[in-house]
């Protein structure tokens, strides 16, 4: 499988607007990087969510979007459901916030981490298994062959939330999406979970979107970083040029917001 | 949803959102209809054109034909007879829902509130009771006191009023330790004063639509019996026992097909009435779901302090 | 135990606290004027014990699978049940999976159009399903679909011309099925026809609702969306992820329908003169036959146990968190 060169765009969006009833997001522009993760910051109510369903065609049917998605040159928005189901799980995957809400409790997890392995790339039983085992084992869950037949309440939150990035790498995308990955954690797993992350948008040439409100998770792994604020963008930077010296005033406030932060021109609490 | 409804002391629950009701087609058709019988029931054997058990008409003649809707076997006016089963059941009907919501309500808020050995029999006692499908209970019961319309009807309270204890017994024990009512009792109020005046008005919008949906399973239950010849006795004029007259005759299609749509309408008005009414009172079965009500939470009601306490 | 001892006491002092005569219901009104007659039929049955001494010899009996002999058919208890257990049981059995499989469907579909016209058309269809009084349904469906149509057989488990298949169950259907017979399965299953479907649109009211709202809770899960998000099409993530996770709840309210069937078939089985529970309970209860009467509040209650202990199970089979427990 031929994937594109580090840091050459993956995923572009382009001044997408997404109305529910009434305007909700405006004129974000967000380019992902192959091996490169943006990450996406903002309090809820910011749009930051919206935008990565909108991604999937996951709105509400009520929404309607305008703009652009593309995807290695595909444009996104407009394709039929049809057309989205190939694009959803096979080349765009997501991470969701709370493995023990986005797993499903009476399913087993080799079922959840293979049916749609078996779909998108008509792999049969034998063989998606072997390639369940094999992800299970890259995300470090222990004995991943017996933990085919387990249920997800048989794993402790940070192994479910490693099983729900297993099944997102299954069907080896080029988009990761992932929404809050570590805010339903203990603290004590959560570096492990976005080390991993770090780890896998590495070797396998993903552009990670990570969607989060903690700017603590941002300065640990993102490489860029976008911060919306009521359904703009409104300050994009590298991490580093961020941390050091942000441009607008939501965002030193959002900094000040954070435990230990030494930021004393910005005022505290929100 | 107003602010009003958390700023009280005292959530009222179901009272100040009843209006919401009549938003619903559903509520006003079943408004209409029932209504529109309990008149009939009321007024019927002053205007039916023929003594309901006068048998003086030429018989099994059709509809059409000399009647409105056709006689019977024995020469009697079925519209007659169908308007005056009106003021038979539906009388009936509503004072034995009115008699088991009041035993089981009385039941179930003695077991809930004072719990215990108290709680632990009278829940034993409904349990057994709900174990028994309805109408072979009521069946035994009605053939045991002796076949007759008012014996059928205490069959009917003997097996509807555990549902409301049920009901009942769930919300008292939910109640029982909310803030506002454990307030309630530290300022003095005696454990019947503190039922009566916080917890009971949390009941009544629950019970109201038991008791609602439950005046259609009644004249069910009722016309049933009398169907199978436990409940109303000839020559009363009754639905259920109109229906089986016409198990003999079954060419004269018009001796059961209208009291069985008598019975539809009576039963389909009150449902349409009870289940608009539940998504009025309990917002977690609503339709529309985009109005979540903050009444509805009592336990995030502030409780004022009273300063003027010694 | 303690639930079926309840309901044999209950039966019992129901039966006996209360007006009405059992004997002359028994003897009918003549031979009741008869002092000899009836001092003979109060030995036979040890009518003249003391209540609490006649419950328990009832009890003794009981524990030797004794209950009695019947006063309305002259027969032991035990083998009128033996036959009229099983019929009940069929059509209800039917009965529950039918309406289980309409109230998925339409359940499933308003769910996922909450709030549409389709929604509210399957609200008051469900509404009015629950609204029919089951045994003027009963005779109108026997009017039209025997007497007028003529398409289904009207009456009974089966042809006259038939003979039942060798007792292994006691469901015809499953006995005819065993043995091969498959004319006689034919004609028994076309005999469940109308019974069932009669009782089914109670029950299809009663379920559809309450399937509603649990599909609705589950399209709201996170899980879902995950599912979505994997790209699985909608039929697959209806019946792997949606239905699997109402299952739960969709169980606990088939438990509960079950009993409104068992009440149903009381008058359906009078309509169709089906020899099952109902149409003995009826017989019992309009003859007084207080061993009848008790046997059937005995089979109810064992009934309603197993229910509970196969909902049990089952909460296990759908539910690794309780299997494991």
């Amino acid at each position: 499988m031929s994937r594109p060169a580090g840091g050459s765009p993956v995923l572009t969006i382009r001044d997408l607007g997404i109305t529910i009833g009434r305007p909700l997001v405006h004129g974000v522009d967000l380019e992902l990087r192959a091996g490169r993760i943006q990450g996406l910051a903002g309090e809820s109510g910011s749009g930051k969510t919206l935008t990565s369903m909108a991604v999937l065609g996951l709105l509400p049917r009520t929404a309607t979007t305008t703009g652009s998605i593309s995807l290695a040159g595909t444009e996104l928005l407009g394709l039929t459901e049809r057309q989205l189901r190939d694009v959803r799980g096979r080349r765009i995957a997501m991470v969701f916030q709370d493995p023990s809400a986005s797993l499903h409790p009476q399913i087993t997890v080799g079922q959840q981490l293979t049916d749609h392995v078996r779909r998108h790339l008509r792999l049969g039983r034998a063989q998606a298994r072997a390639r369940a085992v094999e992800l299970l084992e890259r995300v470090q869950v222990p004995a991943p062959a017996s933990a085919l037949g387990r249920y997800p309440h048989q794993f402790s939150g940070g192994q479910r939330q490693r099983i729900a990035i297993a099944m997102a790498l299954a069907c080896d995308p080029e988009v990761l999406l992932a929404d809050e990955p570590t805010t339903a954690l203990d603290v004590t797993v959560q570096a492990g979970i976005l080390h991993l992350l770090r780890e896998v948008a590495t070797e396998r040439g993903l552009a990670v979107l990570l969607v989060t409100h903690d700017l603590g998770v941002m300065s640990a792994v993102a490489d860029d970083v976008a911060v919306m604020q009521q359904g703009r963008v409104v300050e994009r930077a590298s991490r580093a040029e961020l941390f050091a010296a942000p441009q607008h005033p939501y965002t030193r406030q959002l900094l000040a917001a954070l435990p230990g932060s030494s930021l004393e021109e910005a005022p505290r609490g929100l | 949803m107003s602010l009003d409804g958390a700023l009280t002391r005292r959530p009222r629950g179901a009272w100040l959102r009843l209006p919401r009701v009549w938003r619903s087609p559903l509520a006003v058709v079943g408004a209409a209809i029932a209504v529109a019988w309990l008149v009939v029931a009321v007024s019927a054997p002053a205007w039916v054109p023929y003594p309901p058990d006068a048998q003086q008409l030429p018989r099994l003649s059709p509809p059409g034909e000399g009647t409105l809707l056709g006689t019977d076997a024995l020469g009697r006016d079925v519209f007659s007879r169908l308007m005056t089963g009106a003021s038979t059941t539906i009388p009936l009907a509503l004072g034995l829902v009115v008699a088991s919501a009041v035993i089981g309500v009385v039941v179930g808020a003695v077991a809930g509130w004072f719990g215990g050995w108290v709680d632990e029999a009278l829940m034993r006692l409904t349990d057994l009771v709900m174990a028994f499908p309805t109408v072979i209970l009521a069946m035994v019961v009605a053939a045991s006191l002796g076949p007759s319309l008012y014996n059928a009807v205490i069959a009917a309270v003997v097996v509807s009023w555990p549902q409301y204890a049920r009901v009942t017994r769930s919300l008292v024990l939910g109640l029982r330790t909310l803030n506002y009512v454990v307030a309630g009792r530290l300022l003095g109020r005696s454990p019947v004063t503190s039922l009566v005046v916080d917890v009971a008005p949390n009941v009544v919008g629950p019970v109201v639509v038991l008791a609602t949906l439950d005046v259609g399973a009644a004249v069910l239950l009722l016309s049933g019996l009398s169907f199978l010849g436990l409940g109303a006795q000839p020559p009363t004029a009754e639905w259920g026992s109109m229906i089986s007259g016409a198990l003999a005759n079954f060419d004269a299609w018009w001796i059961g097909t209208f009291p069985g749509l008598a019975i539809l309408t009576v039963v389909m008005a009150f449902n349409f009435l009870g289940d608009a009414l539940r998504d009025a009172v309990d917002p977690t079965s609503r339709t529309e779901r985009t109005a979540v009500g903050v009444a509805s939470a009592p336990q995030s009601v502030e409780l004022p302090v009273e300063e003027d306490r010694p | 135990m303690l639930l079926l001892l309840g309901v044999t006491l209950v039966t019992f002092t129901l039966t006996n606290l209360v007006p009405g005569d059992p004997i002359a219901a028994a003897l009918g009104e003549g031979a009741a004027a008869n002092p000899a007659t009836v001092q003979a039929y109060v030995e036979r049955y040890g009518l003249d014990d003391p209540l609490p001494v006649q419950y328990l010899t009832y009890l003794g009996n009981l524990a030797h699978g004794d209950l009695g002999r019947s006063l309305a058919t002259g027969r032991p208890v035990a083998s009128d049940l033996a036959t009229a257990v099983p019929a009940t049981i069929e059509i209800a059995v039917c009965a529950v999976v039918v309406s289980l499989l309409v109230a998925t469907a339409l359940g499933t579909v308003a769910a996922h159009r909450r709030n549409l016209v389709t929604d509210q058309v399957v609200r008051v269809v469900s509404l009015i399903g629950l609204s029919l009084p089951t045994f003027w349904l009963a005779l109108v469906a026997y009017d039209l679909f025997f007497r007028r149509l003529g398409i289904a057989p009207g009456s009974g488990r089966l042809s006259p011309s038939l003979t039942p298949p060798p007792t292994i169950t006691g469901l015809y259907t499953v006995d005819f099925m065993l043995d091969g017979d498959s004319v006689g399965f034919v004609d028994a299953a076309a005999h469940l026809a109308l019974p069932v479907g009669v009782l089914s649109l109670f029950t299809i009211g009663l379920l559809t609702r309450f399937i509603r709202t649990s599909v609705l809770e589950v399209l709201d899960s996170e899980y879902v969306r995950a599912a979505r998000a994997k790209g699985l099409g909608p039929g697959r993530v209806v019946v792997g992820y949606v239905l699997r996770g109402a299952s739960l709840p969709i169980l606990t309210v088939v438990g509960i329908a079950f009993g409104s069937l068992l009440s149903g078939t009381v008058l359906v089985e009078s309509v169709f003169a089906w020899p099952g529970l109902g149409t003995y309970a009826y017989q019992a209860a309009s003859n007084l036959d207080l061993p009848g009467i008790m046997g059937v509040g005995l089979v109810v209650g064992v009934i309603y146990l197993v229910l509970n202990l196969i909902v049990d199970v089952l909460y296990g089979v759908l539910d690794p968190r309780v299997r494991l427990a």
